[in-house]
């Protein structure tokens, strides 16, 4: 069993099924979806084929202009402090023993795996008035009174760094438990501090990953869908969440389909860019 | 009678002739070794003859009957590779029995099989161990067993001790030895270890770039090699240019008496460091001065500079302390145990 | 000193992590019909009615089953793929292996809007089934990630002795190329479960109207009525998530699955 290249047709067999499923039920469906959204929308049912700009033109507005950036600058702001703790986070992750990485790997996984609608909700109860940490913190004598922190920014943002915090320190983790440990000893050797050693030698040596990971974790931001809703106000809401609103609640297709392929269009550049990051890492290595 | 042929192999990798032209037979029953530095095409001869790699040109013939286009997995031959490759998901006696399992065997004849070989390899009892449970040298006679186990025409070993450290190579190399000679069975070794070629084969092939610098029994190699290269990488030499000239052979350090050398100008001489004798007299037919003596237990290694040629010799440990570094000595540098490469060499 | 400074942000981060779990694990031992913290009153009732309440049973059961038929998908697609990708020089197919990536790196309300337009196109919107796949396109990349993972690990020289000992390509697969990429099908189908198991969006853009999963019932409780039971689902399902990742762990190396050196590999 030599690695070669398919010969017989059937040699193509193993690929068939794979490639056929993800043909008709994703890039089909990402096709209607482009489709979509040059089509007309028709009050009270769904669409009919047309060729028009005109959900595109709907971004013009100064209110998508707004969203558009709002997203795009919370996205970048998750993703800056997410890579600020769960940097120095899964360094110290990899330098653990084995055995207590297995656990708070768990822990990550089962955080990762929590629903939005979860972390919602339970968020949105800890930054309550009746229920929440200010309770706590009267009770610790920190506060007078106990006091309400959501909906707001600072709610939304909590959520999001919950959220994207555990996959952060996952797409962090192979490039640093990969890390030469020998790199830092040598760096101990020549007199730096273990703080100074990390930031001169470790940091630098992951630039690219740090980079990509950024950007990663930018795009997860970007598509959180209900943590805005549940715990910001209308003025904190993403694309992300328009594209529902418009979808589900306004029966809007066309243009939540414009929104979505603008999303896409985001994301890729994005991912291009960070594809483009690695690819100059692996060739340089 | 001729066990394994190789006619006319070549292996290109691109444009890389990894393998150039090689033809050699194994006669039936020896040890042969391919030994040369890494890159020098010994093992995807190696893969070639296993059917892991085809050969672009060129055949191999087992007992006549040509091999080239039977898949590996017909071959009927026994390897064991570099990483022993053992499959982690098996248990001692079913990666043993693997071999048999799959031909059909019975459970309680590959039983009896496996209790065979473990004998053989002088582990007995460890059949229901896991892999990770055994040391490095365990492994390795897992794995020689596991090749073993169908009586193969033809054993396969890709540097099959470059794992151990330096004592149980030197063990197991005897072991190999001795368990190939009770077997009888033709036997090809992959080596860049020129000591453990020397040691165990029959027949040493020495490679370089693709191609056969020298075929032989080792201790001939050693002695009368074919070209400088062969001379160089088979121990120690010094390998002195020198020229034709009055009662010998001219270098810079001197003459060597009696040594002729018919090409004139640009020959080289190849001179064991143990057939160098380091005399504290300061008259000879070559004077050197000691530059460094290197004591290594039971020989002493005198690194020498005649005339701007450096040589090394060896000598007994009693006799290193008339030798100081600095001082004049002369050598006797017999013309019988000489090797001359006319010209081409240089 | 550092050791200090270290374990505090350990500790401070298990407490950042923990701190909303601990909220609802608490919320769910009300004693009345609220969503009050601390809890007023101990109560047990909140945690056995996901299991008693007829709705939170149906919508555990729905759960459940989707997550189970969803990764399985996902595995029948990812397990060809990765095998083909790692058997065969055809670089065309990274083309399929980029697209069996992307649902998961794009941001989730694509892939649910994708799905949307074309159940809505076909005509079988709102058919419980069409969840099903979806999740399967969907969670395609998890056991991809895995199972490549398990092909790259085989070492190539363990494929070639299985030939020189006589086996052909068949009883390479039965013999040694599934048991050794069994453990990784098997986490590549639990990270895929688990995750089907909390998806929110595609669910409810595809069945959001006639089958409630878990993650929709909890939405809709927290839009239209608190009730400590989505709490205690919640927990619950938090549980699961690490008894799953627990196992994971137990019988497989968890810190290599995700991406670390094996045990004792060190270079």
């Amino acid at each position: 069993m030599r690695r070669s290249p398919p010969q017989k047709l059937t040699d193509y067999l193993p690929i068939a099924f794979p490639a056929a499923m993800l043909g008709l039920f994703f890039v089909v469906p990402f096709a209607i979806m482009v489709a979509v959204s040059v089509f007309k929308r028709v009050p009270g049912g769904f669409y009919e084929p047309a060729f028009t700009l005109a959900n595109y033109a709907r971004f013009l507005s100064p209110f998508f202009g707004e969203v558009l950036v709002f997203s795009l600058f919370l996205a970048a702001f998750v993703s800056a402090i997410c890579l600020l703790i769960g940097v120095p986070f899964t360094y110290l992750l990899t330098r653990l023993r084995r055995g207590n990485q297995v656990v708070w790997l768990i822990a990550l996984l089962g955080v990762l795996s929590l629903s939005e609608v979860i972390i919602g909700f339970s968020w949105s109860t800890l930054l309550s008035r009746t229920a929440g940490l200010s309770n706590l913190f009267v009770w610790l004598g920190l506060m007078d009174r106990p006091q309400s922190w959501t909906p707001s920014f600072g709610a939304v943002l909590t959520g999001l760094v919950y959220q994207a915090f555990p996959y952060t320190v996952l797409v962090l983790y192979p490039a640093f438990s990969r890390l030469d440990p020998s790199l830092m000893e040598a760096a101990r050797t020549l007199g730096s501090s273990p703080i100074r050693a990390f930031l001169n030698v470790v940091l630098p040596a992951m630039r690219t990953t740090l980079l990509a990971t950024s950007i990663i974790v930018f795009i997860f931001a970007l598509g959180a869908y209900l943590l805005p809703q549940i715990l910001g106000r209308p003025q904190h809401w993403t694309l992300s969440v328009l594209v529902t609103d418009q979808a589900i609640y306004q029966s809007n297709m066309p243009f939540a389909a414009a929104m979505a392929v603008f999303l896409v269009m985001a994301s890729l550049a994005l991912v291009g860019l960070s594809v483009a990051i690695s690819g100059r890492k692996g060739a340089g290595q | 009678m001729s066990g394994l042929q190789l006619v006319d192999i070549h292996k290109r990798f691109g444009s890389v002739a990894a393998v150039d032209n090689i033809s050699l037979s194994v006669d039936e029953g020896t040890f042969v070794c391919l030994l040369g530095p890494s890159g020098c095409g010994k093992t995807t001869l190696l893969r070639m003859i296993a059917g892991l790699e085809d050969p672009t040109s060129g055949n191999i013939l087992l007992q006549g009957r040509r091999l080239n286009d039977t898949p590996a997995h017909l071959r009927n031959l026994g390897m064991v590779f570099q990483s022993l490759a053992l499959f982690p998901h098996l248990s001692v006696g079913e990666n043993i029995a693997y071999p048999l399992r799959i031909r059909g065997k019975s459970k309680a004849a590959c039983g009896e099989r496996v209790r065979e070989l473990l004998d053989m390899v002088q582990l007995p009892g460890v059949a229901d161990r896991t892999i990770t449970q055994l040391s490095g040298g365990q492994r390795q006679r897992i794995a020689i067993a596991r090749a073993l186990a169908v009586s193969p025409q033809l054993f396969l070993l890709d540097e099959p001790l470059s794992a151990l450290d330096a004592k149980l190579r030197e063990a197991m190399q005897v072991e190999l030895r001795q368990l190939q000679q009770r077997l009888g069975i033709t036997t090809i070794v992959v080596t860049h270890d020129q000591r453990e070629a020397m040691t165990m084969s029959d027949q040493i092939v020495v490679m370089s770039n693709g191609k056969v610098e020298q075929m032989g029994a080792p201790i001939e190699a050693y002695r009368r090699p074919a070209t400088p290269f062969v001379a160089d990488f088979l121990g120690q030499a010094n390998l002195i240019k020198v020229a034709a000239g009055e009662g010998g052979a001219r270098f810079s350090g001197g003459t060597i008496p009696g040594l002729d050398v018919a090409g004139g100008e640009g020959a080289l001489v190849s001179i064991r460091p143990e057939d160098i004798a380091v005399l504290p007299s300061e008259t000879g037919p070559v004077k050197a001065s000691v530059v460094f003596v290197r004591e290594m237990g039971a020989i002493v290694e005198i690194y020498l500079d005649a005339g701007g040629e450096r040589i090394v010799a060896h000598a007994a440990p009693k006799t290193h302390g008339d030798f100081k570094v600095g001082s004049t000595v002369s050598l006797s540098m017999p013309a019988e145990a000489c090797v001359v490469f006319d010209g081409a060499g240089a | 000193m550092t050791t200090v400074l270290t374990r505090s942000f350990f500790g401070l981060m298990a407490l950042f992590l923990a701190m909303p779990i601990i909220v609802i694990a608490g919320v769910a031992l009300n004693e009345k019909k609220t969503l009050a913290f601390p809890p007023q009153g101990l109560s047990a009732d909140w945690y056995l009615s996901v299991f008693t309440d007829e709705g939170w049973r149906s919508a555990l059961m729905n759960s459940v089953l989707v997550a189970a038929v969803a990764a399985a998908i996902s595995v029948a697609i990812a397990l060809p793929l990765a095998w083909f990708l790692w058997r065969r020089v055809a670089p065309w197919a990274r083309l399929v292996e980029v697209i069996g990536f992307s649902p998961f790196i794009l941001p989730p309300v694509i892939t649910a809007l994708g799905a949307l337009s074309f159940w809505a196109t076909t005509g079988f919107y709102g058919q419980p089934w069409t969840v099903v796949i979806s999740h399967g396109i969907f969670f395609v990349s998890l056991p991809l990630v895995t199972i490549t993972l398990g092909f790259a690990t085989i070492d190539r020289e363990i494929i070639e002795a299985g030939m020189t000992m006589g086996a052909d390509d068949k009883t390479l697969l039965k013999t040694v190329i599934f048991p050794l990429i069994r453990p990784y099908v098997i986490s590549g189908f639990a990270f895929a479960f688990v995750l089907s198991l909390n998806e929110y969006i595609v669910a409810y853009m595809t069945v959001g109207f006639t089958l409630e999963t878990i993650p929709i019932k909890v939405f809709n409780a927290l839009r239209y009525g608190y009730t400590p039971t989505m709490a205690a689902v919640s927990v619950f399902f938090i549980l699961v998530a690490i008894a799953v990742f627990g196992l994971v762990a137990r019988f497989g190396d968890l810190p290599k699955l995700l991406g670390a050196w094996s045990e004792g590999e060190k270079d």
